[in-house]
């Protein structure tokens, strides 16, 4: 059946549109973007006062499966990320098993297919066992559907292990993507090192920490001649790094997650364990560079860094708690309120870091709203404002700092392949 | 006045007239000292309940007997560290002791921040023995005790706390209380074990013990974690002890009259000699005892217990 988007304005800076128009898609294809379609025989979406976008994709998710089906699942998890207005989502393999073999990449593809209701962008493991020792089998990966690899959760501590994945993922035309991590640095940290870890007497995990990796990262980046995204950028420094990386033409890009450019670490005041996250929650100087990275281009890409976990896991001392919080239902709501509204990110922008530039790093084949092409929409209501409920979440986890909390911008349909993943309203 | 709170999680959320009124509440408290019958009847049919996740000698045997003399039922639970790492979990013990039929939880934890989860979980008065590197406010309550009864004041006094400020909750809830009461405190140690930005929190820093030392009317010393040095944080006991240990020929460059304060139990020989720790100038033995008295005062305003001239005879 025909699906008509009527009435919104269609934001998509690499089609030139700003505009409001009609969007006509059948058999999974936009098959017209006009003013004022009609087709009798379609089904109408009335999206007038909505913001029409490419399909918004969140390349840093944790789906759990297989392993944790208690956090998450690839069906509860894709739903959120339907119902944040994500069309996929990349998901990364520090489930149990790890995605470390093309036999892994599958399973979660074919999971993918029966249950799920985006579309899922398998990441494989850097090394086998996520151990950091021994390459995985990257190009097998690769064939089984993996668009790129990270041992996502921990850094690969060897330099020369990392440079050869580097070098050996440029074959297959896969970026690394790098968790910057010096583990002996923050070691036994729990939250970011300054004045608040001094107040709290929690454990500090140093700036440099992450700041060391992604300087060795970029060397060696540019050593391999390979393409390099650091995942979750959180300090002003690595921010800092990554700008004078790209002026020297080295292939790096970044992503930084809503946490990460919304909140500080002052968040960790009354020890609510939804705030314990690595990276960890850094200082208003390091949200202001994060701010002005995403302005700026340095930061290509936000990400959420969906990271599931129970109650039980969170219900714990702070320095026991797991790292983490889930991130697909609040992302896109934080964006809009911290960097759309602000005036930080235009619209236009916004769809360059949550759609055109993951869509460029994992290498999607993403022509946006044109005739043509495979119907993946996002259908935004950029001032719809509603107060953060995670007992409503489709997620199976609650682990959000922002309950409570009053955002604005919701999405209100998103398309995946021509298909209503998800529409406002319905049930 | 009573306590704005119904736990007692660290003199960061305290105000000044508060740690004032737990003060002046102590005095009466430690009269009791002198009686035959060291026994007040405010805490009759009270239950209070000691959990320890870390070894402790003082702190447990004084909330015990200040429990003891105020006529609570007092029980002790000690639990090793390792059965955290195991998984026993912190809110399901919290109310397992509050079915017995807890009153108080006094909780000594090596993570900071537990006290606080525990006060959340249960309606009982949470109080705080020490959480991790966090506070430790009984111990600062004490602290504060003792220089006001030796020096009658603590406005405007000049207090140095030395040695391992980056692990120490001591250091924390003393800064605190001191702050709050007009002091002014210079914290001192090598550069490794001063955390970060704690000048925010209102006090001086400084490396060079002899400045450190110089002008204070008041010396805290801080036991010395032995192991810390196996982690690299300084290079050997000898070292330390060289450049932080507080021997006569220190205090001999003090001000006359100064105040020298050890939370104890102290590494005699290495972050303070005998000779310095059993000298007049010191005050070990009496914040011993003195932390039995302000134990007593928060546990009685804790229970509701208002102005200081109330405590019965």
């Amino acid at each position: 059946m025909k699906l008509l988007l009527k009435g919104g304005r269609v934001v998509d800076p690499r089609n030139g549109l700003n505009e409001t128009m009609d969007v006509l898609i059948e058999e999974g294809k936009v098959l017209a973007v006009d003013i004022a379609i009609d087709a009798e025989d379609a089904r109408v979406l009335d999206v007038s006062g909505k913001a029409v976008l490419p399909g918004l994709i969140d390349m840093h998710v944790h789906l759990r499966e297989p392993g944790r089906e208690d956090e998450e699942t690839i069906e509860t998890g894709t739903l959120a990320a339907a119902r944040g207005g994500f069309v996929a989502v990349a998901c990364m393999p520090n489930t149990d098993p790890p995605l470390d073999t093309g036999a892994a990449v599958r399973f979660v593809l074919s999971r993918a297919r029966e249950t799920g209701h985006v579309r899922v962008l398998p990441v494989g493991a850097i090394t086998k066992g996520l151990g950091g020792a021994e390459l995985a089998e990257i190009g097998e990966l690769r064939r089984a559907g993996a668009v790129a690899i990270s041992d996502d959760g921990r850094a690969v501590p060897n330099s020369r292990v990392m440079r050869h994945a580097m070098e050996y993922a440029s074959m297959f035309g896969m970026p690394v993507i790098s968790h910057a991590e010096d583990v002996e640095l923050s070691a036994g940290g729990a939250v970011n090192e300054g004045y608040w870890s001094t107040r709290l007497g929690l454990p500090g995990i140093p700036s440099a920490a992450e700041e060391t990796m992604v300087a060795r990262d970029i060397f060696l980046a540019e050593l391999a001649g390979a393409r390099l995204h650091i995942a979750h950028v959180s300090t002003a420094g690595s921010v800092e790094l990554i700008r004078r990386a790209k002026e020297k033409g080295i292939l790096v890009t970044c992503e930084a997650t809503p946490h990460h450019f919304t909140l500080t670490d002052e968040a960790v005041a009354g020890y609510d364990t939804n705030t314990k996250v690595n990276p960890p929650l850094r200082t208003a100087r390091d949200v202001e560079a994060l701010r002005q990275g995403l302005a700026d281009g340095t930061i290509d890409v936000i990400a959420s860094d969906h990271a599931p976990h129970t109650a039980e896991e969170k219900e714990v001392e702070y320095e026991l708690a797991a790292f983490g919080m889930i991130g697909l239902e609040t992302s896109l709501a934080l964006a809009v309120t911290e960097l759309v509204r602000p005036g930080i990110l235009t619209l236009g922008q916004l769809v360059e870091r949550m759609s055109y530039g993951p869509a460029r790093i994992l290498g999607l084949d993403w022509p946006g709203i044109v005739p043509g092409a495979e119907a993946n929409i996002t259908v935004l209501d950029p001032d719809a404002s509603f107060v953060v409920d995670p007992a409503g979440f489709a997620s199976l986890s609650r682990n959000t700092p922002f309950g409570g909390r009053r955002l604005f911008g919701k999405a209100v349909a998103t398309v995946v392949a021509g298909r209503l993943a998800y529409v406002a309203g319905a049930s | 006045m009573p306590l704005r709170q119904k736990d007692l999680l660290g003199l960061e959320y305290l105000e000044r007239e508060e740690i004032e009124l737990i003060l002046d509440t102590a005095v009466p408290m430690k009269e009791i000292f002198t009686r035959d019958i060291k026994k007040l009847p405010t805490l009759r049919g009270k239950t209070m309940v000691n959990l320890f996740y870390e070894p402790s000698t003082r702190t447990r045997t004084s909330f015990e007997l200040a429990g003891k003399w105020m006529s609570a039922d007092v029980t002790n639970i000690a639990t090793s560290t390792s059965s955290v790492v195991k998984g026993e979990n912190l809110k399901d013990t919290a109310r397992t002791l509050e079915a017995l039929g807890a009153n108080f939880i006094v909780i000594r934890h090596q993570m900071a921040g537990a006290p606080h989860l525990v006060a959340r979980t249960v309606k009982a008065s949470v109080i705080n023995a020490g959480d991790g590197r966090h506070e430790h406010p009984t111990q600062a309550l004490l602290d504060l005790f003792t220089i006001r009864e030796r020096l009658g004041r603590i406005e405007g006094l000049k207090v140095t706390i030395v040695g391992d400020i980056l692990h120490s909750r001591v250091a924390r809830s003393n800064i605190w209380g001191l702050v709050k009461l007009g002091a002014h405190v210079t914290v001192c140690g090598p550069r490794t074990l001063i955390p970060p930005e704690i000048s925010r929190m209102g006090v001086e820093v400084t490396c060079d013990l002899g400045e450190a030392l110089a002008d204070a009317d008041v010396v805290n010393v801080l036991r010395l974690q032995l192991e810390r040095q196996r982690k690299g944080l300084f290079p050997s006991i000898r070292e330390y002890s060289d450049l932080y240990g507080l021997t006569r020929e220190r205090v001999d460059k003090c001000k006359p009259g100064v105040l020298i304060l050890h939370p104890g139990p102290a590494n005699l020989g290495v972050e303070i000699t005998e000779e310095v720790a059993e000298s007049p100038s010191a005050a070990v033995h009496e914040q011993v005892t003195n932390g039995v008295a302000c134990r007593m005062a928060v546990l009685y305003l804790l229970s509701g217990g208002g102005k200081p001239g109330e405590i019965a005879a």
